[in-house]
């Protein structure tokens, strides 16, 4: 142990860490807005690791002895070598590892990046932009040699994983990113031992129903007849996006977020994942559209469907990673 | 972290930051050390990436500024808003009035919380806590337990209300939906612009506030303004940053200015035209790209006047305009030149790099009041002006906006359906790329005395070279760079390959 | 995904020895009568099929097809009485609408297209029946094996081994 862990071992507070992976930061953000809770939480706990917001560095959490982070939530996809192996490192110092949010659960949009491939991805970046001085054709490399020794960048995988992919997960907050409140009643619920078993991955923060059961629109129950880009039409207020024809992941999507997406008038694009049992968000979004089109012929059906822009990036985007067939070819 | 295999030359030692802290996103830093304890060298490297710019290709252009908000959790109204403006230009719309009100609107006021974020969670602890001090409690809960809970109280709530507001726009507190091409997808009620109204007083009020916090912690401390003023924390670099029609400083809209590090005017550029200004280098050893000013062409990593070398960051953004449009954040702007430059009219531009924190709290100051000014405008409850349906064939286009870390520019290019066929990106802190890697360099090479021990306060004060930009590397890196074959080429400053061998 | 149960391509002789194998989900009343009329009528057709009945093909979840590839199937069919014919009035009516989506989905994901075949048989169509599994198994045949599994193996799916060798 070093001085850090010496001084808070002392104190006999609870032990909280929380990391980013292949993350934009959102989940962090996100829980600080517990808002005066984080004062709370601050009286209760210590934080061992958070590079967002707290100096900790690697060897810090090298050097903890193993479970000695009570609660360490897990941000982000699993992208690179440096990620997985700080995945590992934390299930090793963590008695509960937490994947939060969307990425660290599902994938999140970063898994996207599963539908190309990292030879392209590379030529968008490094060879192929409108704003690029790049004559030689440099691209990173995984170790550079300069005048006093090697420099070294994690080398990236073809693929983004979730956390679940690569370690054992005590419980998943799903969410991009995960709505405060709940997380909060999350976190008292974590800390009392009030969940049910770990080492399931079970979802908390949420409920097990679809969005549609926390959305406050009007089902009137009626087939769809065209579909509709957000951009193309004003939604009629108080009525259902989807039957209206705008393209709602509601159906297919874990609710818990109060349907936030909609009270700003737009339709919800499925950040919680799939809901009850199920796996794939993408394909419980295509079995959805398909009961509910107004069309008796099949000509009449093939006309409704091809009038949905982008399936691939509207029903798995969020969820690329834990689909059935994961990605791209 | 995960180089137990990488070689350091020998007669020299290296000591790595991994990973830095209190930034949002990833990077780390190695410095050598030569026989006598002196820097040789610093690198700064930044290990992650993301794709956005290919996985973006096939979507609806319309749901870039949703997925472009994912860039960053920190900043996702920058993203959302230039994204939205790229959508506008894609779909040559003209927006209404209103549409424009709220939009800018939105965005001050998540200027107010992202600027309280960075300066009280990232930045303080070194100026409240001590660079030096213990990094156990050197972050937010240590600030808050020293500074007393009725400031750490004001702080939260700031940050608390600032989301509210987010809320009420887009729904969301983080990654707020609403902007779309042709305005946003709601307008505000007068109820809502009332509880707005509210909220952005008291934004102005913390402002001052946080104002008067800075200059008794810091500026009225001799250690640290001794630090800001003669520490090994100084470039003379150009300076970046949007201005509207009369040069002050806009975050939402308005022609992109370029000043030399005299302050005279390189150029003024609208979105449309960035690839004539700006260009991007790649190096072997970071993820990240170094932006640089065509005209001036690239020197490596210096500064001067020869240098394309440029930094786009609150302190940019007040040396290339000649003004802030609001008073309270025009009088903070010239008792801030005053103080560095003795000049107060702001003609010679400031190149301290840690005043970079205090150039982001006019800004702050600036947000509030303008948000206050829009607020009090009749047509900002319009009920139906707050969008216009897009009529022509989408294509191409450009928006640029101020992201709080420097400019931020969206590039997109649609087939005549609007689904996206070509996206690009150069984003706030890439801007700043060189600039970063340059002040770590000066920072080690300033504070490393031969002989003597490199203690980790020592370390953090070279981290806190960074930490003046509030940098975003989830930003930066939101491309990726692909498969690498595992050889190694080693490159002069030219970027000439000297050598090349394989493993 | 359960990847303990995919297909086992390690366990396999070489390429020569490769036979497509495709899932077919058929209908109870007019599909999986059909099939079995091409049974007593003794038909031939390859017997690269495997069929899994079902009541109604309105029963199909599109997520039996995906699984189904995901585990290591080179094609899938998904049989169902014709419209108009359904026992079930308009079970169909869902299946008609889900799998063309599905297959845009499929083919946006990199997917020959040619791999998923969705079509309509009646109870009488046993001719139609043996046709189409000779049909989708030589298309199957010439495009070669899909083996999702491999390919997620490839990306680095799944625990351990193999990950150091990507990016390279």
């Amino acid at each position: 142990m070093n001085a850090n862990t010496e001084s808070m071992a002392r104190t006999g507070k609870l032990k909280i860490g929380m990391y980013w992976a292949a993350s934009c930061g959102g989940c962090d953000i996100s829980l600080l807005e517990i808002g005066p809770h984080i004062l709370e939480l601050a009286a209760a706990a210590d934080v061992v690791l958070w590079p967002c917001a707290a100096d900790f560095k690697y060897r810090d959490v090298a050097a903890y002895p193993d479970q000695y982070i009570d609660l360490c939530f897990f941000n982000g996809g699993v992208r690179n070598s440096e990620q997985e192996e700080i995945a590992r490192l934390l299930r090793r110092k963590s008695k509960t590892l937490v994947a939060y949010g969307a990425c660290a659960t599902d994938g999140g949009i970063p898994a996207l990046a599963n539908t190309t491939t990292v030879e392209s991805i590379f030529a968008a970046s490094y060879l192929d932009s409108p704003s690029l001085d790049n004559p030689a054709r440099v691209q990173p490399q995984p170790i550079t040699a300069c005048e006093f020794g090697e420099l070294q960048i994690p080398h990236f995988y073809r693929h983004v994983l979730r956390l679940a992919d690569i370690v054992e997960v005590d419980y998943q907050i799903p969410g991009c990113p995960p709505q405060a409140e709940r997380v909060w009643t999350a976190i008292l619920a974590l800390v009392a031992g009030e969940l049910p078993a770990r080492n399931r991955a079970v979802k908390v923060a949420c409920t097990d129903k679809a969005v549609c059961d926390e959305c406050p629109r009007e089902k009137r129950k009626v087939r769809i007849k065209e579909f509709r880009r957000p951009h193309q039409a004003l939604a009629e207020p108080g009525w259902c996006l989807l039957e209206q024809g705008f393209i709602c992941m509601g159906p297919a999507t874990r609710s818990g977020c109060g349907a936030l997406c909609i009270n700003a008038n737009l339709p919800c694009r499925g950040c919680y994942g799939p809901s009850g049992a199920v796996t794939d968000q993408g394909v419980a979004m295509i079995g959805a559209l398909g009961s509910i089109l107004d069309a008796s012929t099949e000509e009449r059906a093939r006309e409704l469907i091809d009038q949905i822009v982008d399936p691939v990036g509207t029903f798995y985007r969020f969820t690329m990673a834990s689909s059935d067939l994961r990605g791209s070819r | 972290m995960t180089t137990p295999h990488v070689k350091t030359t020998e007669g020299f030692r290296r000591i790595t930051i991994d990973p830095v802290t209190r930034l949002e996103g990833h990077g780390k830093i190695e410095i050598f050390l030569d026989r006598d304890g002196a820097v040789a060298d610093c690198y700064f490297q930044v290990p992650e990436l993301r794709g956005f710019e290919k996985f973006c290709e096939g979507r609806p252009v319309e749901e870039l500024p949703r997925i472009t908000s994912r860039i960053c959790g920190v900043c996702p109204e920058a993203h959302m808003m230039a994204s939205a403006k790229a959508c506008d230009a894609v779909y040559k719309v003209t927006l209404p009035l209103t549409a424009k009100l709220l939009r800018e609107l939105q965005y001050n006021i998540f200027y107010v919380t992202d600027h309280t974020t960075h300066f009280y969670a990232l930045a303080a602890p070194d100026f409240v806590m001590g660079p030096k001090s213990d990094p156990a409690a050197r972050n937010i809960i240590g600030v808050v337990s020293k500074v007393g809970l009725q400031v750490g109280g004001q702080v939260i709530k700031c940050r608390q209300w600032g989301h509210e507001a987010a809320a009420i726009f887009g729904g969301k507190p983080v990654n707020p939906v609403n902007a779309i091409p042709g305005g946003m997808s709601k307008p505000i009620t007068a109820a809502e612009r009332d509880r707005l109204r509210e909220i952005v007083d008291f934004m102005v009020e913390f402002a001052n506030f946080t104002l008067k916090l800075f200059s008794d912690v810091v500026l009225g401390n001799d250690y640290y303004l001794d630090l800001v003023l003669n520490g090994p924390y100084r470039l003379e670099t150009y300076s970046m940053g949007l201005v509207d029609d009369r040069n002050r400083v806009n975050f939402y809209d308005g022609k992109v200015r370029v000043v030399d590090p005299e302050g005279r005017e390189l150029c003024k550029y609208s979105p449309a035209d960035y690839t004539k200004v700006v260009a991007e280098r790649v190096e072997p050893w970071t993820y990240l790209k170094f932006p640089y000013l065509k005209q001036v062409g690239w020197k490596g990593l210096v500064d001067g006047k020869d240098s394309g070398v440029y930094r786009a960051t609150p302190q940019s953004r007040l040396n290339a305009a000649d003004g802030m449009s609001t008073p309270g954040a025009q009088a903070a702007y010239e008792e801030y030149f005053e103080k560095l430059t003795g000049d107060r009219s702001g003609k010679r531009p400031v190149h301290h790099t840690l005043a970079i924190h205090w150039a982001r709290l006019i800004e702050l100051l600036n947000a509030a009041e303008r948000a206050q000014e829009l607020l009090r405008h009749p047509e900002i409850t319009h009920p139906e002006n707050y969008r216009v349906l897009p009529t022509a064939t989408p294509s191409e286009g450009v928006g640029i906006v101020e992201a709080p870390r420097g400019t931020l520019t969206h590039h997109y290019v649609t087939d005549e359906k609007g689904i996206v066929r070509k996206v690009n990106l150069i984003v706030g802190t890439t801007n700043n790329h060189a600039a970063i890697c340059m002040s770590i360099k000066q920072a080690a090479q300033g504070l490393i005395r031969k002989g003597e021990e490199v203690t980790e306060g020592l370390l953090n004060m070279i981290e806190m070279a960074f930490r003046a930009y509030d940098p975003c590397f989830g930003c930066a890196t939101h491309n990726l760079p692909g498969r690498m074959p595992m050889w190694v080429r080693v490159h002069d400053a030219d970027g000439t390959v000297v050598s090349e061998r394989r493993r | 995904m359960a990847e303990t149960h995919a297909v086992q391509r390690s366990s396999m002789a070489p390429a020569e020895a490769w036979e497509p194998r495709i899932i077919a989900f058929l209908c109870y009343w007019c599909s999986y009568t059909g099939a079995d009329n091409a049974g007593t009528a003794r038909l031939k057709y390859p017997p690269n099929v495997d069929i899994i009945r079902v009541m109604c093909s309105g029963r199909i979840d599109p997520e039996f097809v995906t699984t189904a590839f995901a585990h290591g199937a080179d094609g899938v069919m998904v049989l169902g009485c014709h419209i108009g014919d359904c026992h079930y009035i308009a079970g169909n009516h869902k299946t008609m609408a889900r799998m063309p989506l599905l297959k845009r989905t499929l083919v946006d994901l990199g997917m020959e297209p040619e791999r998923f075949v969705h079509e309509w048989v009646s109870a009488a169509e046993g001719e139609k029946f043996a046709r189409l599994v000779r049909d989708v198994t030589e298309q199957v045949r010439r495009l070669g094996p899909l083996d999702w599994p491999q390919r997620l193996v490839q990306r680095g799916v799944g625990t351990g081994m193999g990950r150091e060798a990507w990016g390279h």
